[in-house]
């Protein structure tokens, strides 16, 4: 007998796997599905992802999305990489700081999503990219933030000293020895940002303008539309780009190791 | 009051950590000249602000008071890669994303040298620590004893005026230790630099140091020799620090010391009447007397075979401990048997007393 | 050196916080005064009205024709629907994610390793995708409805637009959240302390309830945490899989900034449902500090 088994932990368990991927599955499945209505399994066929691919609306929406996330990305990342060189040592205030950084993470999305659509009205900001990206910024800087933070955390701080002691300056010792080593961390945070970015809905639902809707909020609006085999293709696109991307980093996790 | 010899001269250095009434004064108004060659051990037990003096030399903290002259030059005041220091950390402090031959060429490219230089120079740290053969290795694929030598040979290869070693060897199981005992021993002839060595293991301080500084609670109690710390400790704290020892509590009473097991001892060595006073004996310098002839008698507790020597563990009069180490037992004499009582014999000459 | 300055500190950590102070604590400021004022006609407020709390009290109650207030359970509907899903959400998967990370926790070191990323995958998902691929699942005219319609004998089954959907996409949005902090906690288990428990005589039920469930509960504190904010706060779900029938806070804040245009109402709805999770987070926390002691 397993000790550590206690029963039907094992049961539960596959059962808690069938119920997360059954859905998903069957969302792949009808993706290539010739029949339009949906219901009826006519025959395999590629048809809609044809038909995404020359959809000029879903082009521009991914392409909007492409380049929000990758701002929003790149923003939170530098942000990111500037406070958590200088939360590295403890001070008075820091829990103050970090709760501040790590608010976007419990605040209801919805919340601040329409509390920054009045904001940028008050001020007079047109909804569009210009008000989407810095809202992206803002709430993907504690996703980029804490792995840099972990990572740095995690550093021998004798290994500064050890650059130094060998002559470098405070710019060499950063460049070529803290830089280097924080690199796994900054590129957590990069990827974990880029894809919260990627994935919003409720933020970007509230502050896109005419001309620059996302990928997701072009779903979201298809979706109340209808079910079609066309959502059931981009979702099943979206899907592999977010399984490559988890998959790609744990393997790349388990060499580095 | 410089020394034109020394090769690091700390004068009247102090140094708190904390503010206000929080504050802990790790250094005390340290003085210490260093020579050139010299190796020079700093030597207490952790707290004692030994480490702190180090990176105070090497640059990692700055100073409150006092001042600090690498070669007659002030360095306190200089980061620390404007130092002519370079340090063995102590768990190494390899850069894990750099192999061991990047990690040698570190300093040296940040001396801008010629890249034929570099190589060459980086080759000749390595071969120095017979570590060559590792040169495309990344520190994680090394073993601690090989770490260290990398460690060494990436301090050494800028040919610092000084290496600070900080408990290099802290992290090697026994043997290993030993062995790299005698590498540094070497490897401090071959480099002709001085070495400024931190280690909380007095063995390793007795076998190593050209001169030892004792410290404790941020002073150095006692700057001196092994041989003059071992023999001649200035304090009842080096006493007990340095080897084994037996500390008898005792009153001076006219011209002898009356101690408290019963025993006397002859002299008042400088202590006035009425004083109380501990004196200390090395195991070793104690000596089994006929008996009725000894200082005391004592009860046998243990006797532990050693090879070289017997080490006995008697019980005073009054129920203290007394150790004994007796190298002339054998050639066929058996050692006292557990529970008998033998005489002790305690030499003039090996007494050390101390103020109580 | 090893103590950077102050000043070089702030440089490092001031623009951060002053993006995230100034597009998220800002707004938030902005939006507790608009729900004191008066909808406006063409934007959603009236800047320049009077203060009151008008909009609060809109909550629960309506201004009659002649003046008099009566109750009207519409909104409160709405409210303590958000609060019991997100309270029965964080149960189910507390019920669901224990078991998991149990079992997780007593495989080898590779095959955990992969449960992890077979946990993560869904959880890297899109929000919507996921809950779209319960649309698919759970639709009229779909395998599921066809075979309960024909078990079921007391007429058709709707599985769609109702509370249990909202219910099932929840869990299937969260679970992720509740299994991986109580397996972390495990990952780190001792379990010689389960061994020590069967050697001290107790059964498998006893080593659970006495053993195991308290150890685990940092974790399920944690993941419940997790669980219920984001439940209590979502809006997606209920948007796609409650159809526009049934409602959660999220769903009706959203209708004040959309259809409605009365944004001081979307925003007292807003600032009551910050209220609600700062509860149940300080409730939380209290009720950690008063276990942490006990240990």
């Amino acid at each position: 007998m397993n000790l550590r088994r206690l029963p039907f932990t094992r049961e539960i368990s596959l059962g808690v796997l069938v119920y997360l991927y059954v859905p998903v599955m069957v969302l792949i499945f009808y993706s290539f599905n010739a029949n339009r209505t949906a219901t009826v399994w006519s025959e395999a066929s590629l048809d809609w992802y044809r038909k995404i691919l020359v959809n000029p609306s879903i082009r521009d929406a991914t392409w909007n999305s492409l380049v929000l996330a990758t701002a929003a990305g790149l923003g939170s990342t530098l942000l990111a990489l500037a406070a958590a060189l200088g939360t590295k040592n403890r001070f008075r205030g820091l829990a103050v700081v970090e709760a501040i950084l790590n608010a976007p993470l419990i605040l209801p999305e919805v919340v601040v999503a329409v509390a920054t659509l009045m904001l940028f009205v008050a001020i007079g900001i047109d909804m569009g990219l210009t008000a989407m990206i810095p809202a992206h910024i803002a709430f993907c800087i504690p996703f980029a933030y804490l792995p840099i933070r972990a990572r740095l955390e995690g550093m021998n701080p004798s290994l500064e000293e050890a650059a130094q002691d060998l002559y470098a300056n405070r710019f060499v010792t950063f460049r070529r020895v803290t830089l280097p080593l924080m690199w796994p961390g900054i590129m957590a945070g990069f990827t974990l940002a880029f894809v919260t970015s990627l994935d919003d809905f409720l933020t970007s639902f509230f502050l896109s303008g005419p001309g620059s809707t996302t990928l997701p909020v072009y779903i979201f609006s298809a979706i109340r539309a209808g079910i079609t085999p066309e959502i059931n293709a981009i979702s099943t696109i979206m899907l592999i780009v977010s399984v490559a991307l988890v998959v790609t980093s744990f393997l790349l996790g388990k060499i580095r190791r | 009051m410089t020394n034109p010899q020394s090769a690091i001269s700390v004068q009247s250095v102090s140094k708190s950590f904390g503010r206000g009434d929080s504050a802990i004064k790790v250094l005390q108004d340290v003085a210490v000249e260093i020579g050139t060659r010299e190796f020079f051990t700093l030597l207490g037990p952790s707290g004692c602000g030994k480490t702190t003096l180090l990176r105070l030399i090497a640059g990692f903290e700055e100073l409150d008071s006092g001042s600090i002259l690498i070669d007659g030059e002030r360095v306190d005041h200089l980061p620390p890669f404007r130092r002519p220091v370079n340090t063995v950390f102590q768990n190494y402090a390899l850069f894990p994303h750099l192999s061991v031959a990047q990690n040698v060429a570190f300093a040296l490219e940040m001396q801008s040298l010629s890249r034929a230089e570099v190589i060459r120079r980086a080759g000749e740290a390595l071969e120095m620590v017979r570590m060559a053969a590792f040169a495309n290795r990344k520190p994680s694929e090394l073993s601690g004893g090989q770490q260290q030598r990398v460690a060494l040979a990436r301090a050494l290869a800028p040919r610092p005026k000084v290496l600070l070693l900080d408990e290099p060897l802290s992290a090697l199981d026994l043997k290993l230790r030993k062995q790299m005992q005698i590498e540094l021993k070497q490897l401090q002839a071959e480099a002709g630099i001085t070495f400024v060595f931190v280690t909380h293991d007095q063995e390793e301080a007795l076998t190593l140091s050209d001169r030892i500084a004792v410290m404790q609670g941020g002073r150095i109690l006692q700057l001196d020799t092994p041989r003059a710390i071992y023999e001649r400790p200035s304090h009842r704290f080096v006493a007990d620090f340095i080897g084994d020892i037996n500390l008898l509590e005792g009153k001076v009473d006219g011209g002898a010391i009356q101690l408290d097991c019963g025993a006397s001892v002859a002299g008042n060595f400088g202590h006035a009447p009425g004083d109380r006073v501990t004196v200390a004996i090395r195991p070793e310098r104690a000596r089994l007397a006929k008996s009725g002839e000894g200082s005391f008698a004592a009860e046998v507790m243990h006797s532990a075979y050693l090879g070289t020597a017997t080490l006995l563990q008697l019980r005073l009069a009054d129920g203290r401990e007394f150790l004994l180490r007796e190298t002339r037992i054998g050639e066929g004499a058996a050692p006292p048997e557990k529970g008998s009582r033998v005489s002790v014999h305690l030499p003039d000459s090996a007494l050390q007393v101390f103020a109580a | 050196m090893s103590a950077a300055s102050p000043l070089r500190r702030m440089g490092l950590v001031a623009p951060a916080l002053v993006i995230v102070l100034a597009l998220v604590g800002v707004p938030l400021a902005i939006m507790a005064w608009v729900s004191l004022l008066e909808r406006g006609a063409t934007i959603g407020v009236t800047w320049d009205s009077a203060p009151s709390f008008a909009n609060y009290t809109r909550l629960a109650w309506e201004e009659d024709f002649d003046g008099t207030m009566l109750l009207n359970p519409t909104y409160l509907i709405i409210q303590l629907r958000s609060v019991a899903q997100a309270f029965f959400t964080t149960v189910l998967c507390v019920l669901l994610g224990l078991p998991v990370a149990l079992w997780m926790s007593s495989l080898s070191k590779n095959q955990r390793d992969i449960a992890v990323l077979l946990i993560t995958i869904p959880f890297w998902t899109n929000l919507l995708v996921r809950n779209y691929a319960w649309l698919i699942i759970l639709r009229e005219d779909g395998a599921v409805s066809h075979f309960a319609n024909a078990v079921w004998p007391f007429g058709p089954v709707q599985l769609l637009y109702n509370d249990t959907a909202i219910l099932i996409g929840l869990v299937y949005s969260f679970l992720p959240f509740m299994i991986l902090p109580i397996y972390s906690g495990f990952e780190k288990f001792d379990w010689r302390l389960l061994e020590a428990a069967y050697d001290l005589g107790a059964n498998r039920r006893q080593a659970l309830t006495r053993v195991v469930i308290p150890l685990a509960m940092p974790g399920i504190i944690a993941g419940s945490m997790l669980v219920f904010i984001p439940s209590l706060g979502s809006f997606v779900t209920a948007a796609i899989l409650g159809g526009g029938k049934s409602l959660m806070m999220g769903n009706l804040i959203q209708l004040q900034f959309g259809q409605s245009r009365n944004w001081p109402f979307g925003a007292a709805l807003s600032v009551v449902l910050l209220a609600l999770m700062m509860l149940v987070l300080v409730g939380l926390a209290l009720w950690r500090n008063r276990q942490g002691g006990k240990i």
